[in-house]
């Protein structure tokens, strides 16, 4: 299963930068979506898997073996909040750009860098 | 000149004190001259980076203490000179503080004992000497002198850095003085050449030798006693200082020779004919002062103890009657309006402790006898009788120093008065006039008591630079001698030059347009570079974000391939195995990636991607990560939401257009991620952090939910922190759609 996983982080990875290479802002968002969510599987697979027994400890016991991996765990839930904050600050700027500049295209969009005429 | 008044109304009290401590420093080096004589060599150290064997090394020895005598003692006068030629202006302060950081640059120079301690000093008068040529800054030919100064002698420390570095890696030390003892080690280096080359493109940009020589005369954009101070005693001797004290280590080879005689007297030749060509008195000196380099360049490069006894003496006879002669051009101008000697004549009845100081040291630079050029100049004669072309170079510019010696010093002062606008010419206050007149009086006492500076100055000296004691005094008479002769000749030739200087002149101007300029390979190397960064930046910088992204994903692309080609790759074991649920999710995840790539609705496209999140939300359960889970789900649900709620606000973004550039990229760089992570699960987990949080959680945190406790109490910090990012991101949400509510801007409205 990790060396499915693996080939399908590659697939997001390869998507979602596909889609942010379009240079349209909403494309945009999705694609950073997908490569968040992949690196979110990334770290959970290579902390190798465990099938359906998670990492919580018995009522009366003081330690367990044998659990997932609670690491990766820990790490992925607060990549996944963050990453769910950066995706609502890339949309809030995505609406604003638009309607502070008129457009949606990346490339139309000059203020800090405009066209050098000769 | 500036638009704004410059002038106060009173000088300042404290205008002097730059002169008095350097006449007291001048007193104090004094005491050392008896010692060095005797051989004895002051050290002084002071460890700076000891395990790089760097150290802030000083040594004085005949060769540093006659320099730092002359940077001190002219210096002081300089000071003084300055104190009173900008006595009343606004600027002066600023003048005499970035003079007095480039004497201490200096003076740290000349007397460095370690190759790094040189160079930082080096490059101090690099700085400030740019800071004081563009010191009139508000006017565009200062700004771009002091800049062309600054790029040559800039590129050329360099290049002595590369090379001081070099040679301390053969020599295995970076002390000077222990180089200059570790006898061939340089000379029969496999790197000499190179580290040759290199030190000596330092020390000639520097010292302003052929091709890079135009900056100096450029350079006379400074203020006068500025222009006195670096191209007499100071700034461009530097060079020749170095030449002189890299000649043990460095000197003495075929290559060493072939370099410096040709470069010197080409350059030699070149600045004592331009000398000529001008009529601005400076700029004249200004070309003297390559001649004079030269002369010092050509001396060293020849190398035998004649040679060296020639170069020492010169450089001291030079610094004493160029700041003499450029500090007297500086009185003409003030006393008589111009300093051009066309405009100006018959002004020694006016001014006669100006004409007088300028008498002495135009015969001392013409080299009549029994002034101290004289004797420097019969040396440079007996150092270059060894061959007949270096003999014609020495004759030709000893010829034209004796027309240019007219020009600057007799023309002024003889004849019909003449003198622009000024009313009473006159000589100036006691500070402008103290000065050339001290100089003047060095350059008689040495000329007549040239023993007196041989035996405490000059033997030192080149006893420091060839590593023996010298043979023989200085005299002002060796009887009749080829020398002599030859003095005679170009006596004869530079009074019969310096009556037809007018005509001489008016032809070197005639030839001019046709020569082919010298610094045309500096301005055409300049722009070029300006060529090149623009096109650099206009590829890589075109303000297009998706050329940005593209270049971005192209490097994260190199960066993971590198990784997987360049590490070590293990294929993981497939435990457990994938079962049909497995295969189910990993199938809804892709097919949810492909929907959302290739609708053209957007809430298909929303509705994929949540998709994407929740196929990954299924895995998460599947593998014991509740937690995990259910905040992925729910974040999911969140983006939908959003994404919903933005796309009304939004346009609708059509086709994407295929991208085969974009596709190429994207598949690279995910091809190269599943290899990376295939790597990564190639090697050994290390359980050790897992191991301890299953073991820690419940005795030390109480909790039994591992992830949890990780959370908030094994990294609470870490939490506090992120969900302070979070709180920072939705504040900063709200601000750009508020922001983006109130301003509309006439942007067109859905």
């Amino acid at each position: 299963m990790e060396v499915m996983l693996a080939l399908t982080a590659g697939v997001l990875v390869a998507a979602g930068a596909y889609l942010m290479m379009t240079g349209k802002t909403v494309p945009y968002v999705f694609g950073l979506t997908m490569i968040s969510n992949a690196a979110n599987l990334i770290i959970f697979s290579t902390g190798r898997l465990t099938l359906a027994k998670p990492a919580l400890v018995p009522g009366e016991a003081i330690t367990i073996s044998g659990a997932a991996n609670a690491l990766p765990q820990a790490l992925i839930l607060t990549a996944i909040v963050i990453g769910f904050g950066l995706l609502v600050f890339a949309l809030a700027l995505a609406y604003r750009s638009y309607y502070a500049l008129g457009t949606a295209e990346m490339d139309e969009m000059r203020v800090a860098e405009p066209v050098e005429r000769d | 000149m500036a638009d704004h008044d410059t002038t106060r109304a009173a000088p300042p009290v404290w205008r002097f004190l730059p002169a008095i401590v350097a006449a007291a420093a001048t007193l104090w080096l004094a005491r050392f001259l008896g010692p060095v004589a005797a051989g004895v060599h002051p050290e002084w150290s002071l460890p700076w980076a000891p395990s790089l064997g760097i150290a802030f090394a000083f040594r004085l020895d005949g060769l540093a203490l006659a320099m730092a005598l002359l940077i001190c003692g002219i210096g002081a006068l300089i000071f003084l000179y300055a104190a009173t030629y900008f006595a009343t202006d606004r600027r002066l302060g600023t003048l005499l503080v970035t003079l007095s950081f480039f004497a201490v640059s200096m003076l740290g120079l000349v007397c460095a004992d370690d190759a790094i301690t040189l160079f930082l000093f080096w490059e101090g008068t690099t700085i400030t000497s740019w800071l004081l040529v563009g010191f009139d800054h508000e006017r565009r030919e200062a700004r771009a002198a002091a800049v062309q100064a600054l790029l040559i002698t800039g590129a050329g420390g360099l290049a002595l850095l590369a090379g001081l570095l070099v040679m301390s890696a053969v020599a295995g030390t970076t002390r000077l003085s222990e180089m200059n003892a570790a006898g061939d080690v340089f000379r029969q280096s496999a790197a000499y050449a190179p580290m040759l080359l290199l030190v000596l493109l330092g020390c000639f940009t520097k010292s302003a030798q052929v091709p890079f020589h135009f900056w100096l005369p450029g350079a006379m954009a400074a203020p006068t006693p500025v222009s006195a101070y670096l191209h007499s005693a100071t700034m461009v001797k530097a060079g020749v200082y170095l030449l002189a004290r890299l000649t043990p280590a460095l000197g003495g080879t075929e290559l060493w020779t072939g370099l410096l005689v040709p470069v010197g007297a080409v350059t030699m030749i070149l600045g004592s004919v331009w000398a000529a060509r001008q009529t601005d008195m400076k700029l004249m000196l200004a070309q003297t002062t390559l001649m004079g380099l030269s002369a010092l360049v050509m001396l060293i490069g020849l190398g035998t103890e004649a040679a060296i006894a020639a170069a020492m003496t010169f450089l001291l006879v030079h610094a004493f009657y160029k700041a003499a002669l450029f500090l007297t051009v500086g009185m003409i101008e003030k006393g008589a309006g111009s300093r051009d000697y066309r405009h100006v004549a018959g002004l020694a009845r006016a001014m006669p402790l100006t004409a007088t100081a300028a008498a002495i040291s135009g015969l001392s630079m013409a080299g009549f006898p029994p002034l101290f050029g004289f004797v420097g100049k019969e040396l440079i004669y007996e150092a270059t009788l060894t061959g007949a072309a270096v003999t014609l170079a020495a004759l030709v510019a000893n010829l034209f120093m004796v027309i240019c010696a007219g020009m600057v010093a007799i023309r002024p002062f003889h004849g019909a008065e003449r003198r622009s606008p000024k009313d009473r010419p006159g000589d100036p206050a006691w500070g402008l006039w103290l000065g050339p007149l001290v100089l003047s009086g060095f350059s008689l006492l040495f000329g007549l008591a040239p023993a007196l500076a041989g035996d405490w100055l000059i033997a030192p000296m080149v006893a420091a630079v060839t590593g023996e004691e010298m043979h023989g005094h200085l005299a002002l008479w060796h009887g009749l001698t080829p020398m002599l002769v030859l003095s005679l000749v170009t006596f004869a030739l530079g009074i019969l030059g310096y009556l037809a200087l007018d005509r001489l002149r008016d032809g070197l101007a005639k030839a001019e347009p046709g020569l082919p300029r010298m610094e045309s390979w500096y301005e055409g190397a300049l722009a070029g570079i300006f060529t090149l960064a623009r096109s650099v930046t206009a590829a890589s910088q075109n303000g297009q974000m998706t050329h940005y992204l593209r270049a971005t994903f192209a490097a994260c692309a190199v960066l993971t391939w590198g990784g997987v080609v360049l590490g070590r790759m293990a294929w993981p074991g497939f435990t457990p195995g994938p079962g049909l649920i497995d295969w189910m999710v990993v199938a809804i995840i892709l097919a949810s990636v492909a929907v959302v790539l290739v609708t053209r609705s957007r809430l298909t496209a929303i509705c994929a991607l949540g998709g994407v999140g929740s196929g990954i939300a299924i895995v998460f359960v599947l593998y014991g990560a509740i937690d995990v889970a259910m905040t992925q789900l729910f974040v999911e649900i969140l983006v939908v939401v959003f994404m919903a709620i933005a796309m009304v606000r939004l346009p609708s973004w059509g086709e994407i257009p295929f991208h085969p550039g974009n596709a190429l990229i994207a598949v690279v760089l995910g091809l190269g991620v599943t290899l990376g992570t295939l790597a990564v699960l190639g090697t050994p987990l290390d359980p050790y952090l897992t191991t301890f949080f299953e073991a820690n959680s419940v005795p030390k945190a109480g909790g039994h939910n591992i992830v949890n406790v990780i959370l908030v109490d094994f990294r609470g910090f870490d939490t506090l922190g992120e969900t302070s990012v979070i709180v920072i991101a939705g504040i900063a949400a709200i601000a750009a759609l508020r922001a983006g509510r109130r301003r509309l801007r006439g942007a067109p409205r859905r």
